[in-house]
């Protein structure tokens, strides 16, 4: 790639967002916006090398791509069309008549990039589109690049793309942020997809490294661009405040071999500091709006007591508790319980972490799950019941997937560790 | 990826206090860094007289040369630090600053894999748990 091309693309990866959403907001059709963008793109490829890269790169990237719009409708209208295609059209020219790019004011496209946001995560859509149609959308990324990060194969992702796209026109999905009631209802899912790009990064399961670091700091991205958008949203804050502070952990949390390194094993030395005051600021300001804790900011505040913590020893594991008893309570889930008898065990002794467990242990969503057995051998093993405890680490190294944590398992089957 | 952009003024440390317009706009630029989602941190510095240089020489003896300097031609003004997806993207960054008779230097910033293993064993033993 030449010089002047990776400047270009450098450019798109900034302005390409806003101008999907602009033109998104004139031609109410997402997939439309993105190929008038890309037209705008080709055209920029064509001229830039030789002229140079514009003053405002992106008012010129508008331009063109109002341009091309309005010459592919004079073209299609040649031929025998259907008379409210032909209508909405005629509205649609109207509008980018209009409308000025550059005179538009701050808020303006800080909303139609809300927007965009919103239809990208659309609750007609799977998890998977969803969270393809953001990386495309949002974060500029390109098919090859989506597939490559998800382990899927580029014509797959291609796919998903072009019926999420049609999915969205067919339904007639209106371009433009919910209010009240429904962006209640919507914004979790704008949260999870953000969340789920962040953990498909962060998770210690294959896939090249730079990739992984690559999609978690897209979710950091994403997460801040919207905390920013959506200054209102405790979520928007918590949601960013809990990724920071995961993000801050990304060097410790794998030993040397590989291995993933437990929480309170971690070398707190190797956290970014940044990134956990960046994640405490966002717990802060998800505090001070009205309104009870949602799952999001309660998991925030639990990491939030991990990174104030010098040293595992410090751990402030009654509060850890008091907030996992809500978190359980906001977003019940078996793995939420696991978590709760870790902290119960911290604070009131093995046995009160034990009871906790107990209720769970047939619980199908944690079947296979290897820290299930683990943490309660660790339990057992506090409570001197070597022999039950040793059992239980050695079915959790049959369900650990990677060798070294097997190994590690295997040891403290041992009474080693 | 994380870039440092370090910004060099061209001026007089008697003219270092920027006008009401200039950080109107410099502000204007760091709410656009701070809404796309790239901005880290940043801060402006203080003239050179206000603060001081350490030098080492060979043996590692340190040297302390306080404020103000007779020849100070390369000085830090201010820094962002980004992240970015490319140096591409960390220069484009740059050039959109609204500056006036200046330079801003990008530097990519270390990650822990970018040293080689012996490096990051060191870190490890000497820092670590």
């Amino acid at each position: 790639m030449s010089e002047a091309t990776r400047a270009i693309e450098a450019v798109w990866r900034i302005e390409s967002a806003r101008l999907i959403a602009g033109l998104a907001r004139m031609v109410r059709d997402v997939g439309l916006a993105e190929d008038l963008a890309q037209d705008a793109l080709v055209a920029a490829l064509e001229k830039w090398p030789a002229a140079g890269v514009p003053e405002n790169p992106g008012a010129w990237l508008m331009a063109t791509a109002k341009n091309r719009a309005i010459d592919r409708m004079r073209r299609e209208k040649t031929y025998e069309r259907k008379r409210e295609e032909i209508a909405r059209d005629t509205g649609v020219l109207f509008a980018m008549e209009r409308s000025d790019f550059e005179a538009a004011a701050d808020d303006e496209i800080g909303d139609d990039l809300l927007a965009l946001i919103f239809t990208c995560c659309h609750p007609l859509l799977s998890r998977e589109a969803r969270v393809a149609l953001t990386l495309r959308l949002l974060g500029g990324l390109t098919t090859a690049e989506i597939a490559r990060a998800f382990l899927a194969s580029e014509a797959t992702t291609a796919q998903r793309l072009v019926r999420a796209k049609r999915a969205l026109r067919e339904a007639k999905v209106p371009f433009e942020v919910p209010r009240g009631a429904e962006l209640d209802e919507r914004l979790p899912s704008v949260l999870e997809v953000i969340y789920l790009i962040f953990n498909e990064g962060y998770a210690a399961s294959g896939g090249e490294e730079w990739v992984r670091r690559d999609l978690c700091e897209e979710a950091l991205r994403l997460g801040r661009v919207l905390a920013e958008l959506a200054p209102g949203q405790p979520e928007a804050h918590g949601l960013i405040a809990l990724l920071e502070i995961q993000a801050s952990r990304l060097n410790a949390r794998r030993g040397a071999g590989g291995e993933p390194v437990l929480l309170l094993d971690q070398d707190r030395g190797r956290w970014d500091p940044l990134l956990i005051v960046r994640g405490l600021r966002a717990l802060e300001r998800a505090e001070e709006l009205p309104g009870p804790m949602g799952p999001y900011g309660l998991q925030a505040a639990i990491a939030a007591c991990h990174a104030r913590a010098l040293r595992a020893e410090e751990t402030d594991w009654v509060r850890i508790a008091a907030l996992y008893d809500v978190l359980a309570q906001v977003q019940p889930s078996a793995v939420v319980e696991l978590n709760r008898a870790v902290a119960v065990g911290m604070v009131f002794g093995p046995e009160a972490g034990l009871a906790v467990l107990d209720e769970i242990a047939e619980e199908k969503a944690l079947a296979g799950y290897h820290l299930l057995p683990s943490v309660r051998g660790d339990l057992l093993a506090r409570m001197g019941r070597d022999e039950e405890a040793a059992d239980e680490f050695k079915r959790a190294a049959d369900l650990a997937s990677n060798q070294r944590e097997r190994e590690l398992l295997l040891r403290r089957a041992e009474g080693d560790g | 990826m994380r870039f440092m952009m370090f910004m060099y003024p061209e001026i007089e440390e008697k003219d270092w206090n920027p006008s009401a317009e200039a950080v109107e706009a410099m502000s204007r630029y760091n709410e656009e860094l701070r809404k796309a989602g790239m901005l880290l941190g940043l801060d402006g510095l203080q003239p050179p007289s206000e603060g001081g240089v350490v030098g080492f020489d060979g043996a590692g003896k340190a040297t302390v040369t306080d404020g103000p300097f007779a020849e100070a031609k390369e000085v830090v003004g201010g820094y962002w630090l980004i992240q970015a997806r490319s140096k591409e993207e960390a220069l484009e960054w740059a050039s959109r600053c609204p500056g006036e008779r200046c330079r801003i230097e990008v530097r990519r910033v270390f990650e822990m894999e970018d040293f080689p293993e012996d490096v990051q064993a060191a870190v490890e033993e000497n820092f670590g748990g």
